[in-house]
């Protein structure tokens, strides 16, 4: 572990990824994501790793599609109209389990929007626009540390899932600068040694052709296609159960509870300290896997509660999987800011303790 | 003692493939697959096929290979040759895959001067999704989506790919060959071989353009499709070598 270093979150993520074996990467310049091409094309070469800038994020994505079922350790990264273009290169490694890592650093939408943070692409996360059946583990951290430490473990995450594997950021946590502690750096096969950690990849079969390896999509025969899903989805179905990642406060004892999740859920801590000097006990669900999304934790919520209330920077996304949590049991509330304005945590108490009295806490 | 006069290559798998009676995607996976064993390299190479008729390439080419988005398959090259810097990596393409949704990756792929070799069949329509126009559909040539023919005032003119390629200094070896005769047929095989020959050799990116035919979308017999890809598509697709690293453009 390297000490305590000052960075800048795109910097340090980018970091994060060559320490945990990237040599690959593939981008296309947007706002406010640039620090990772421009790091990666500076700092992967020091490390026999390779860089291309693509000629758009749909090239980025085939681009980390190739390398990625060719045995390599793959990032990609990306903000809100470029992970809309990332979406084909999605499905199509879910579907043929190759793995990546892909951090976006969101801003607003929707259509080319604006650069300022935004969580507007929370569906598009944890639904996704590609096609098909198919899921990505989407995790959110709300410091430029939590954001480190997921990308250095979704590489490891991604080979062992081979399917890809998202970090959401927003435009603040990519831009602001925070000390972080860097993780070591993890051993990189040559390639010629791939194939004894990876067996499925491409990588030429040498003289036994028994050995030949083939990466496809395309299941042309209903019940060849219908097995191989439920086999992806048997995949998915452990993995909700291990991934699943949550904090909480104050829940159990809570007379509100808000839901909130990456920058949001730091302001609202701050929120929620000046509501307890007001005499309202408020609780924080603060959602660290989107998908899998922690439902169950809802269970928890105390039964004199009044209101939970989901905060995001979106016209409420998040809020469609609080109410699956929630069941009806509890009136659900948004509160929210859009287009790139970020609530101050003054705004976000306010707020609440306006909707907690029209509830009639 | 008996000498075999002809033995099937070991680039292609016994299996029996799908493509129509009097259609060229067997020539040309054969002329590659050949080339490749003759060069000893089935083992140490990489194929990147196509969306189109030939999708299940990776059941008869016998080479590790995968399965592209359609027209993808150039950056999907360039990203595996970056983990691999030394093996043979290809792509093979049709004309909608390469010329149309894939254009941009394909340019930059040639003008990244990519270490692979690109394959591209042109047979002057889209195969797989019925006979619709290509980019590459002649001037008055009947398609499902130019059905009494294409004009240049509604859909353009056809695209010239090997001359539009070979304005960029990363392509350094672009040859036009046709699948119309044996004589033909075997120069064709000599362009794959010069092709992985500059590949191997690390000079840039090569592609060579297969003048093809599809008789079922072109409502022709297999010989017809001979007589209207000699007749109709061979003045305005000339032949030759566009590029070279001796030739320059
Ligand atoms: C994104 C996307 N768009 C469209 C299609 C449908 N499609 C499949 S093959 C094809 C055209 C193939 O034509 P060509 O590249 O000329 O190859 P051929 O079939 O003639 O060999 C199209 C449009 C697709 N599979 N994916």
């Amino acid at each position: 572990m390297s000490g305590k270093v000052l960075m800048k979150g795109n910097e340090a993520f980018s970091e994060a990824a060559i320490r945990g074996g990237c040599r690959y990467y593939f981008g296309y310049p947007i706002t406010p994501q640039n620090e990772i091409p421009e790091y990666m094309s500076r700092e992967l070469p020091k490390h026999d790793g390779h860089f291309i800038q693509a000629e758009s994020e749909i090239g980025a994505i085939m681009m980390a599609y190739g390398a990625g079922a060719a045995g390599g350790r793959v990032f990609i990264t990306s903000s809100s109209p470029g992970i809309a273009l990332f979406q084909e290169g999605i499905s199509l490694m879910c579907s043929a389990q190759v793995p990546t890592v892909i951090l976006t650093v969101s801003r607003c939408g929707p259509g080319i929007g604006g650069i300022q943070p935004g969580q507007a692409d929370y569906f598009q996360a944890t639904r996704g626009g590609g096609n098909g059946d198919y899921r990505v583990p989407v995790f959110a951290p709300s410091s430029v540390q939590e954001g480190v430490d997921m990308v250095y473990q979704a590489m490891e995450l991604s080979d062992k899932l081979r399917n890809p594997v998202m970090i959401f950021t927003d435009g603040l946590l990519g831009q602001m600068m925070e000390p972080v502690v860097m993780p070591d750096f993890v051993p990189v096969p040559k390639s010629d040694e791939i194939r004894k950690g990876k067996p499925w990849a491409l990588t030429g079969y040498g003289k036994d052709d028994s050995k030949r390896n083939t990466v496809t999509s395309l299941r042309i025969v209903p019940d060849v296609l219908e097995k191989y899903v439920h086999g992806l989805f048997e995949k998915y179905e452990q993995a909700e159960k291990e991934l699943c990642r949550v904090e909480t406060f104050d829940i159990e004892d809570a007379d509100m509870v808000i839901v909130a999740f990456g920058t949001v859920a730091r302001i609202t801590k701050e929120a929620i300290s000046m509501l307890k000097e007001q005499g309202i006990k408020v609780g924080l669900i603060r959602p660290i896997s989107l998908w899998p999304f922690p439902y169950d934790v809802f269970n928890k919520i105390s039964p004199k509660t009044k209101v939970v209330i989901s905060a995001e920077l979106s016209m409420g996304q998040m809020i469609q999987d609080v109410e699956l949590g929630i069941a009806k049991r509890f009136p659900v509330r948004l509160i929210n800011r859009t287009g790139g304005t970020i609530p101050t945590s003054l705004e976000i108490a306010e707020r609440a303790k306006k909707i907690y009295e029209e509830i009639g806490g | 003692m008996l000498q075999p006069v002809f033995e099937y290559t070991k680039g292609m798998l016994p299996v029996e493939t799908n493509y129509c009676p009097g259609c060229t995607h067997g020539i040309s996976h054969r002329l590659i697959m050949e080339v490749l064993e003759e060069m000893d390299m089935l083992g140490n190479t990489i194929g990147c096929g196509p969306i189109g008729c030939s999708v299940m390439a990776h059941r008869f080419m016998n080479v590790d290979m995968m399965e592209c988005a359609h027209g993808r398959a150039p950056a999907i090259a360039s990203g595996i040759r970056r983990v691999h810097p030394d093996k043979l990596i290809f792509t093979y393409q049709g004309d909608g895959d390469l010329a149309s949704i894939g254009t941009a990756e394909f340019i930059h792929a040639a003008a990244r001067g990519e270490h692979i070799t690109t394959f591209f069949i042109n047979n002057a329509i889209y195969g797989m999704t019925g006979g619709q126009m290509a980019p590459t559909t002649l001037i008055g040539q009947k398609s499902t989506t130019t059905q009494t023919g294409r004009t240049v005032a509604q859909a353009g003119a056809p695209m010239r790919v090997c001359e539009l390629v070979s304005t960029l200094d990363g392509a350094v070896y672009v040859e036009r060959v046709a699948l119309n005769s044996p004589a033909n047929i075997n120069k064709a095989k000599k362009a794959v071989k010069r092709a992985f020959d500059v590949q191997e050799k690390k000079l840039g990116f090569s592609m060579i353009e297969f003048v093809s035919t599809c008789p079922t979308n072109w409502g022709l017999s297999p010989l017809e499709a001979i007589d209207f890809l000699n007749e109709k598509m061979l003045p305005y697709y000339p032949l030759g070598v566009f590029r070279s690293p001796e030739g320059g453009q």
